[in-house]
């Protein structure tokens, strides 16, 4: 195995191809993380706020990300009339998965802000966008991060069902594998895991940045 | 001036919050809304910013029907305190006092600026303006939130219970600050409490509302706890209304006696006549306790040979003081001092009892209490 490894990697070319994969799968995954994020948003806001959508969204959502991926991949290409390689269909594939996985969360979120926080900015003069910006959104992060990593660990995986459309990322080092080079599988389970990882950190990292608040909390609590 | 003017409030389950309703607020007093928890107070309190519309009726400030105005802009304008605080709990002691005057467009550095001012001024430490609210105690909070809503310099003032989550202790030293601020301010202030000591304290004129959003009483605080209006007030403002009463009645006419007193420190042979209770003083005269008639001194006289001695009474202030203060001191004496709490005299609380006997039947005492 040592050695099957190490002629892997000696290769310039495997690591060239293995590097372009690499950042393939950043891009597939990623890229319909921060897109799921941002439709999240809104359409959690809007479940927050009208009462009858609230319902058919969380609905629609849970239905949404039941589909099977591979199933997603398959049938874009015809609904969109892209082509059926294309990266385009497991970006709106996992834009869809991220997010139908987010809207629960995002509105969680936004309901565990304390009810007189919000009355507070009302009353202060608050217009409700900018309340939303200002006020709920901030308090909300810790809680949207929590459902932002879990859908980050979820695209990460996911993007490797894509190569079996034919799609970049990772997952080819599992197509190869099967097909004639054993040792590209665990290079490729490794590297999948080692990405998901780091986003995590990053992204526990990013939340700890953006609220210095709830550490000042935490050492309240500590002393 | 705030005018409630025939306001009703029904939802739309049929509930009714507020039954028609006339009220008016005068310009620069604490008016106090008070009741059981049902009975409309903060329904009509979040009318005046158009928080709650009334159904019927309508809500004027300073003879301005508030319908007129967009309610954001008309919220700037109205200083708002909440139960709790509802501080934001992401932004810094300083940014939260700066909100709205951050909202009305003035710059971040003008805006802290007139916050750490507003800071200072509620007795809010400095080195705690950069902290978040987690960091703070309860009353601290509080303190917070009363310079939060008067950041913007709003004629106005809403406060909701605004100090009702706080320990009993916390809660009178920032009610005697509220008093102390009005003092300075002079704004028009509604108030919400259902508690009816704080809204006897607080108020210039306190409304008291029953459950459905009746007024049952609009008065000042004295005439409420000397003619209740009805069964439901007087049961509202409780049983011991006659002794809180005196919180309103003048110690005009309240002579202190004098009694025997030693200094911490002294021998027994300094101790004068030891068949009476004799108060025992710090160096400055402040009263430090009581020695019992007939009881030994050992050597000096140290704190810890003396009874705890009851309130103290300050000279000047309403009868309500001068009575506590004899019922709860162990020689049945009460403590007059001035106030830098330096020891003035004695008083009884049959002289207290007298002076309201005499009040009643100025003819009668002329001669009791020559």
């Amino acid at each position: 195995m040592m050695e099957e490894l190490l002629r892997y990697f000696a290769s310039p070319s495997n690591r060239e191809v293995l590097l372009e994969q690499l950042g393939q799968h950043v891009y597939l995954s990623l890229v319909p993380l921060v897109a799921g994020v941002l439709l999240a948003l809104p359409l959690g806001r809007i479940a927050q706020r009208i009462g009858w959508l609230r319902a058919a969204l969380l609905g629609g959502a849970g239905i949404v990300y039941t589909i099977p991926s591979l199933a997603v991949f398959v049938l874009l290409p015809s609904l969109l009339g892209t082509d059926f390689t294309s990266s385009l269909n497991v970006v709106i594939a996992l834009t869809l998965y991220t997010t139908a996985l987010l809207v629960r969360p995002v509105l969680d979120a936004l309901e565990a802000v304390p009810a007189h926080v919000t009355v507070a900015a009302t009353a202060m003069g608050y217009r409700p966008h900018r309340r939303f910006l200002a006020v709920e959104l901030p308090l909300a992060i810790p809680a949207l991060t929590s459902g932002v990593r879990v859908a980050s660990v979820s695209n990460i995986s996911l993007v490797s069902v894509g190569a079996l459309v034919g799609t970049g990322g990772l997952g080819r080092l599992f197509m190869v594998g099967f097909e004639r080079d054993l040792v590209q599988i665990p290079v490729g389970i490794v590297l999948t895991v080692l990405l998901a990882l780091l986003v995590d950190l990053l992204l526990v990292l990013g939340c700890r940045l953006l609220t210095p608040w709830e550490r000042a909390g935490r050492a309240v609590i500590a002393s | 001036m705030i005018e409630f003017r025939s306001v009703r409030k029904q939802y739309d389950d049929g509930t009714v919050a507020v039954q028609e309703l006339s009220l008016t607020v005068p310009v620069g007093t604490i008016t106090v809304l008070v009741g059981p928890s049902g009975c409309g107070k903060t329904t009509l309190l979040r009318m005046v910013n158009r928080m709650i519309e009334p159904s019927s009726g309508a809500v004027l400030v300073d003879g301005d029907d508030v319908r007129d105005s967009e309610p954001a802009g008309l919220r700037r304008g109205i200083g708002y305190v909440i139960q709790q605080a509802g501080l934001f709990p992401h932004r810094t002691v300083r940014d939260n006092v700066a909100t709205v005057p951050r909202l009305f467009g003035h710059s971040r550095r003008d805006a802290r600026r007139r916050a750490e001012g507003l800071l200072e001024r509620v007795g809010l430490p400095a080195e705690l303006r950069k902290r978040y609210p987690v960091q703070l105690s309860g009353g601290q909070q509080q303190r917070v939130g009363v310079a939060r809503a008067l950041a913007a310099d709003p004629p106005v003032l809403l406060m909701d219970e605004p100090f009702s989550a706080v320990d009993p202790v916390v809660r009178e030293g920032l009610q005697d600050e509220l008093l102390r601020l009005q003092g300075e301010l002079g704004k028009t202030v509604l108030f919400v409490t259902h508690d009816i000591d704080e809204a006897v304290k607080l108020g210039e004129n306190v409304a008291v509302l029953r459950q459905g959003g009746y007024l049952a009483q609009y008065a000042p605080p004295e005439q409420l706890l000397a003619e209740p209006a009805d069964d439901f007030v007087t049961s509202f403002v409780g049983r011991d209304r006659g002794y809180r009463r005196l919180s309103f009645v003048a110690s005009d006419g309240l002579v202190p006696g004098s009694v025997d007193t030693v200094r911490i420190g002294d021998t027994s042979a300094d101790v004068p006549s030891r068949a009476e209770w004799v108060l025992v003083l710090d160096p400055h005269d402040r009263p430090r306790g009581w020695l019992p008639p007939g009881a030994p001194i050992h050597g000096q006289l140290t704190e810890d040979q003396l009874i705890a001695g009851g309130s103290l009474y300050t000279s000047g202030a309403p009868l309500r003081g001068a009575l506590d203060a004899a019922l709860s001191a162990p020689s049945g004496l009460g403590v007059v001092v001035d106030e830098d709490g330096v020891h003035l005299g004695v008083v009884t609380a049959r002289q207290v009892l007298d002076i309201l006997e005499s009040r009643r039947h100025p003819a009668v005492a002329e001669g009791a209490t020559q």
